[in-house]
């Protein structure tokens, strides 16, 4: 296992300059007995730790919680390494400083991707490791004995007579005082010694979760605090044009109306006078540039820019000859729409414009780009952007782009006072960064004994990282474009993949749970059963040939084939699907069943999931992600579709924008895979797989290719 | 004008329109921040609280119309008669993820085992389909139900 850390930290002045700014920090109380007053010393060996004279250990998470659990899972990698108990750990959210808490991967103080236990696995350990080997020098140095002799048990460290102990608080002074430590004396427990990584454990989280008192952003209320409602221009590039300002005004509690470049807020002592004052202005728009936007001319656009040659992700072998030499030819296109994140938090986000500061209270998966926003928008130094970030409502990627901190830092511009801008749910669904809408294009061979000779998938829509992270595209490739289409875990002679960049016009586009998987896995998961079906064989045996020097994807296929009962006959208008893939360093495959009603209505009854993530953190947290990855699919495989119109999002709210609700909820059943590899990540794999386990389990009931999402019963019927 | 109005057993003053929505009486003016916006349109349940025991959606529920009914918001469910085991079986299968709409979810459960203290799944269905969870935390939901009327 490497030692290599995250080097910054390990640096006191870096981290004495983070604690003052962790002033302002929100401090999420985990249900630990709160102590009255912050020691004056403390033991701070990086800054992820701090352990106070009174025994009190504090952990500053870098990551934020959106509900994948990673409070609970990066706890428990300092936990075990510090050899304190889960209990005992009080968690703090990191204030923004990519310093000290930038992600490894990702080098931005960001949550997402299915990245924080791989990125975090190796640090958080070390920092735990260093922590508990200080611990031991100090006591060591007070009883004159080698420090190898010494053990460390619960917040303790053993004196080899076996009957002496130290309480990590008693050391705090001591520790404190030590250099530290170089990395070679730095040794990571082996999985075998684990206590907690890798055991179901209660998530820290929950109590507060049940009783009303966590808070997240949509929650923070600094005194003095007003509330705005806000209306966007519902064309993207449109602007206010007239505001009924009086009318506003002439509602009880409406305080302020303020206008920017883009949008009307008005701000009043609680939402319902806001809502109300924003209706009473009666605002008209300029519809601008984008003022004909529709769905019609997107698709065609798209349509049309997929028949050119895009860039190559990837070639190998002569697909074009063995196209023309296969016994069987396939071509297909399929289409998956735009789609919004609704997290059950709206957007929101609390400012606080000053002339020496700015401080917002938010729950961001992207701090980085929260600061650098609110940086250059109050012309303040970014050191001057205080950020309390919360527990997130819902993530799903929705929080990675800042769109709610702009809007928010504009109107706080002009409101003397903290504001807190809350968006309705329309504003939410028709303003948001869209999943692109793509737009594949495919053709594949088989021979006369149905093996695949050939593959070629054309990707055409828009691209995230050329927007975000140009420096990220390889000659024109968007490498989250290809992801799950250009490296696929089947053994094919041919393959070659393609990415087609179009840019929409009047359509922002973003990350969205799964991100470039949630796309791909269906069209390639849907293709490969495409050839099973043309080669007359079962849907299973066909990716076990065709996996045959893939073991880690052989297992998990072979264990949901099993657990899942694949191979029993089912009922007219009953089907079960497969699907597998390796996305986010993770093996999955997912079993779905599904029942046909004669008017087309999809049910779907049972998926049956085995995964294989490598080493495992909290296996209850997987199953949880298990289970709300599938059914965020699932909601976007039966109902997700944003569409155009005149430049305006034509949904609303969940009733033209449904989400999937309990009496329409499969079971989902986990099985997890024992393995000794790296951790892969967890968040978004059971997304991306259930779209095709589903619609593959369509054409085993119906015999009906659904090539284009979301599924539409019309094309159902019996 | 000024309403006054009772939730969890205190009395509380607002001086707001009569068609002001109770949710942001609660939240915005109270302070209680339990209670979730989730919609403004009765279609998710994030705001659900009991009105004299009824589970009712809040964002749609104009404060002019309360009266001297009692409310009870996510605060208080432990006082209610199952409130305190939905709470337990809730944390025993770990139902939360993101959280968001536990509140919800839990207030009309509190109503559901009220009625119908060993609920079928056909019953849960019909009191749970209102409360929308975007993490998926339904079949949680549904064990922690059972495992509070147990």
């Amino acid at each position: 296992m490497s030692n290599t850390f995250f080097a910054p930290r390990l640096n006191r002045r870096n981290f004495l300059k983070a604690s003052a700014a962790l002033g302002g920090s929100l401090v999420v109380n985990l249900g630990v007995a709160a102590n009255s007053l912050l020691a004056a010393q403390e033991f701070a060996p990086n800054a992820f730790i701090r352990i106070d004279r009174r025994g009190l250990v504090t952990f500053v998470m870098p990551q934020v919680e959106m509900g994948q659990g990673i409070y609970t899972a990066q706890a428990m990698l300092i936990a075990e390494e510090l050899d304190v108990s889960l209990d005992d750990l009080r968690i703090e959210a990191a204030p923004v400083n990519e310093a000290l808490y930038g992600h490894p991967m990702l080098r931005r103080q960001t949550t997402g991707g299915s990245t924080s236990i791989r990125a975090f696995w190796t640090p958080l350990r070390v920092a735990g490791a260093t922590a508990r080997r200080l611990l031991m020098q100090a006591a060591a140095t007070e009883w004159n004995v080698d420090v190898a002799s010494c053990r460390t048990q619960d917040g303790f460290v053993l004196h080899p007579d076996g009957r002496t102990r130290r309480a990590y608080s008693e050391l705090v002074d001591r520790a404190a005082s030590l250099p530290q430590p170089p990395a070679e004396a730095i040794t990571l427990k082996q999985p075998s010694d684990f206590k907690l990584l890798g055991t179901a454990r209660k998530r820290l989280d929950t109590r507060g979760k049940t009783n009303g008192t966590l808070k997240y952003g949509i929650d923070a209320l600094p005194a003095g605090t007003r509330i705005a409602a806000i209306a966007i221009s519902p064309v993207l590039g449109g602007k206010p044009i007239s505001v009924n300002q009086t009318a506003a005004l002439a509602i009880k509690g409406v305080r302020q109306v303020v206008i920017t470049d883009d949008s009307v807020a008005v701000v009043a002592d609680h939402t319902g006078a806001a809502k109300k004052g924003l209706e009473a202005a009666a605002i008209t728009w300029d519809d601008g540039p984008n003022r004909a936007v529709s769905q019609v001319d997107i698709l065609r656009l798209l349509d049309e820019k997929s028949q050119q040659a895009g860039a190559v992700a990837r070639s190998e072998g002569d697909v074009a000859a063995a196209l023309s030499a296969a016994a069987v030819r396939i071509d297909a296109v399929y289409q998956l729409p735009f789609l919004a994140h609704t997290a059950m938090e709206p957007m929101n986000c609390t400012v606080h414009v000053r002339n020496d500061a700015c401080e917002l209270w938010v729950g961001t998966q992207n701090m980085s780009s929260a600061k650098q926003a609110t940086a250059a928008l109050t012309g303040l130094p970014p050191e001057k952007v205080i950020i309390h970030n919360h527990i997130v409502g819902g993530g799903f990627g929705r929080r990675l782009e800042v769109d709610g901190i702009v809007h928010a830092v504009k109107i706080g511009k002009q409101v003397k006072g903290p504001v807190k801008v809350i968006w309705s749910r329309e504003e939410d669904i028709q303003h948001g960064y869209y999943r692109p809408y793509y737009y594949d294009r495919l053709s594949g061979g088989i021979d006369g004994a149905g093996n695949p000779v050939a593959w070629s998938h054309r990707i055409s829509g828009s691209s995230i990282f050329a927007r975000i992270a140009p420096a990220a595209m390889r000659n024109g490739v968007d490498p989250d474009g290809v992801e799950g289409a250009s490296h696929l875990p089947y053994k094919l002679p041919a393959i070659h993949v393609e990415f087609k960049q179009v840019e929409p016009q009047g359509v922002l586009t973003s990350w969205w749970r799964g991100v470039g998987p949630s796309h791909n896995i269906f069209v390639v998961e849907s293709f490969i059963d495409e050839l099973a079906a043309a080669a007359k064989m079962d849907p299973v045996e066909y990716r076990k040939r065709l996996l045959s020097e893939n073991p880690r994807a052989l297992k998990v296929l072979q264990l949901v084939a099993e657990k899942a009962g694949w191979g029993n006959v089912l009922p007219e208008r009953q089907g079960r699907g497969v699907a597998v893939q390796f996305a986010f360093g993770t093996y999955l495959a997912m079993v779905a069943d599904v029942s046909v009603a004669k008017d087309g209505t999809v049910r779907v009854t049972r998926i049956v999931t085995a995964v294989d993530c490598g080493l495992t953190v909290n296996p209850d947290t997987i199953a949880a992600q298990m289970e709300g990855g599938a059914l965020y699919g699932l909601t976007a495989a039966l109902y997700g579709a944003i569409t155009f119109s005149e430049g305006r999002v034509e949904q609303g709210n969940f009733d033209t924008y449904p989400p999937l609700r309990i009496d329409e909820a499969p079971h989902v059943e986990t099985h997890i895979v024992p393995s000794a590899e790296a951790p892969g990540g967890i968040g978004e794999a059971a997304t991306s797989a259930v779209f095709p386990a589903v619609t593959n389990a369509i054409f085993a009931a119906t015999a009906k290719r659904i090539r284009t999402l979301p599924i539409n019963p019309e094309d159902l019927k019996a | 004008m000024a309403f006054s109005i009772t939730i969890n057993g205190q009395t509380h003053t607002a001086d707001v329109d009569g068609d002001t929505p109770l949710l942001w009486v609660i939240r915005d003016v109270i302070g209680m921040t339990g209670t979730k916006f989730g919609c403004g349109q009765a279609l998710c349940g994030a705001c659900t609280i009991h009105i004299d025991g009824v589970p009712t959606r809040s964002c749609v529920t104009p404060i002019d119309s309360i009266a001297e009914s009692r409310i009870t918001t996510i605060e208080a469910l432990e006082t209610l008669p199952h409130g305190k085991a939905l709470q337990d079986a809730w944390i025993e299968l770990e139902v939360p993820q993101c959280g968001y709409c536990q509140s919800g979810q839990l207030m009309s459960a509190a109503a559901l085992l009220a009625e119908t203290p060993q609920p079928t799944d056909a019953d849960i269905d019909s009191a749970m389909s209102g409360n929308v969870c975007r993490c998926g935390t339904y079949q949680r939901i549904r064990a922690a139900i059972k495992l509070a009327s147990a």
